[in-house]
């Protein structure tokens, strides 16, 4: 078994899940791949399978961010050492994650490396091309300034791309996850929780791809909720006084 | 003269309508709570609550002084805007009850999906495993699978 873990969280992804399993398959072949199946009602999973991925099917819709925790709590459980996250919709381009893991790799107190659309990728020395590779609405550019504005100054330190999804973490972060894991849109909480708890994060470059399957599910009215949401959650997370990280076994982790 | 009279008498007429109305109301709200409860639509530690509002809403209408000298206590000229304000901290801290009942449901929610489809892919795996240990594949195939945590 190998002890690296690539998580794909897919809803109704079938046209493109396949695909992403083949290429982690054929860029990263040290990681496992556990698709997590969150109550899609095409045939993502059977399609996972078929792709030669594990499949944890929840019985029915619970949100990205229970299903990421689902792939972290299945990785606490199994004793993987490095999980990364990687869209099941095709934006992550998985021929990143040897970078992710050697960014990982580098310094013994890094513990979460997230690909960032804003910074320059290395190999083609282009810059990360947010106008390109990943389309966004005005509205969703405004809002990822103004998230990275906040997280940058509650973690002190530069956070270029908060929202992006295509994460990579090591044993505790693994453990910290599994046991604690914000719900809608998670990715920003994320990451202040990971300072919270006193994990170092970095940052490297990756390019997105536009979506192979699916829609976005934040249109303008979303994106205001999402927005005054994650705030909230942030500054919430910012006031918790969380101790350091030493999740419990499973068992013990139910509220 | 007999026109104050009459004017109080039909004061009196009225008060007494309205009591036997909320005692009503109160005995309506009553009965569809033990029924729901027989029925278990309702738990009995939300019936409790219903039945208290009931109960308060009699005690009112039957103790026609009680209204009066509490809103007086509370420097309300008006006994009704006291019932008023009654009423709207209840309904509004039941609601805030209610939404962080529903948060914890939610989350208990979330933890039972997770856990299942984890048991779920986990079954799966040991079946594949005994399967395979029970047919022509070496039987490393059966415990690595039963060994793994």
């Amino acid at each position: 078994m190998n002890r690296y873990l690539a998580i794909v969280p897919a809803h109704n992804e079938v046209g493109a899940i396949a695909a992403t399993i083949g290429e982690i398959h054929a860029a990263a072949p040290q990681f496992d791949v556990i698709v997590i199946d969150d109550g899609s009602t095409d045939d993502t999973g059977a399609a996972a399978l078929a792709a030669g991925a594990r499949v944890v099917s929840l019985p029915f819709n619970v949100g990205i961010g229970a299903a990421v925790q689902c792939g972290y709590l299945y990785a606490q459980a199994h004793g993987y050492e490095v999980a990364v996250q990687v869209d099941g919709d095709g934006q992550h381009d998985p021929r990143d994650i040897p970078r992710l893991l050697a960014a990982l790799s580098a310094a013994s107190d890094t513990h979460l490396v997230t690909g960032s659309r804003f910074l320059p990728a290395a190999g083609d020395g282009r810059a990360g091309d947010a106008r390109a590779g990943h389309r966004s609405t005005a509205y969703r550019r405004l809002g990822i300034i103004v998230f990275a504005r906040v997280v940058s100054m509650l973690t002190r330190q530069r956070v270029t791309d908060p929202t992006s999804g295509y994460r990579m973490t090591d044993r505790i972060g693994i453990e910290l996850f599994a046991r604690d894991y914000p719900s809608d849109y998670p990715e920003v909480e994320a990451i202040v929780l990971a300072h919270t708890y006193a994990l170092h994060t970095r940052e490297i470059g990756v390019r997105m791809r536009p979506r192979r399957s699916g829609r976005s599910k934040i249109s303008t009215p979303v994106s205001v909720y999402y927005l005054l949401k994650v705030l909230l959650a942030v500054f919430v997370s910012a006031l918790r006084t969380h101790p350091q990280a030493e999740p419990g076994p499973l068992s013990e982790g139910a509220p | 003269m007999s026109l104050l009279a009459a004017a109080a008498r039909v004061t009196e007429t009225t008060v007494t309508f309205q009591r036997a109305g909320v005692i009503v109301f109160a005995v309506v709200v009553f009965l569809l709570v033990f029924e729901l409860v027989r029925r278990r639509a309702l738990m009995e530690r939300y019936a409790l609550l219903w039945l208290g509002a009931a109960v308060v809403l009699v005690v009112l209408a039957v103790w026609r002084g009680l209204l009066t000298s509490v809103s007086g206590d509370l420097h309300i000229y008006t006994p009704v805007n006291a019932l008023f304000a009654a009423g709207f901290v209840f309904a509004v801290s039941l609601l805030l009850h209610f939404s962080m009942v529903i948060s914890r449901l939610s989350e208990q929610n979330k933890v039972l999906a997770q856990r299942l489809a984890l048991l779920d892919q986990r079954v799966g795996t040991l079946e594949q495993g005994s399967e395979l240990a029970n047919g022509d594949a070496p039987i490393e195939a059966g415990t690595r699978a039963v060994g793994k945590r």
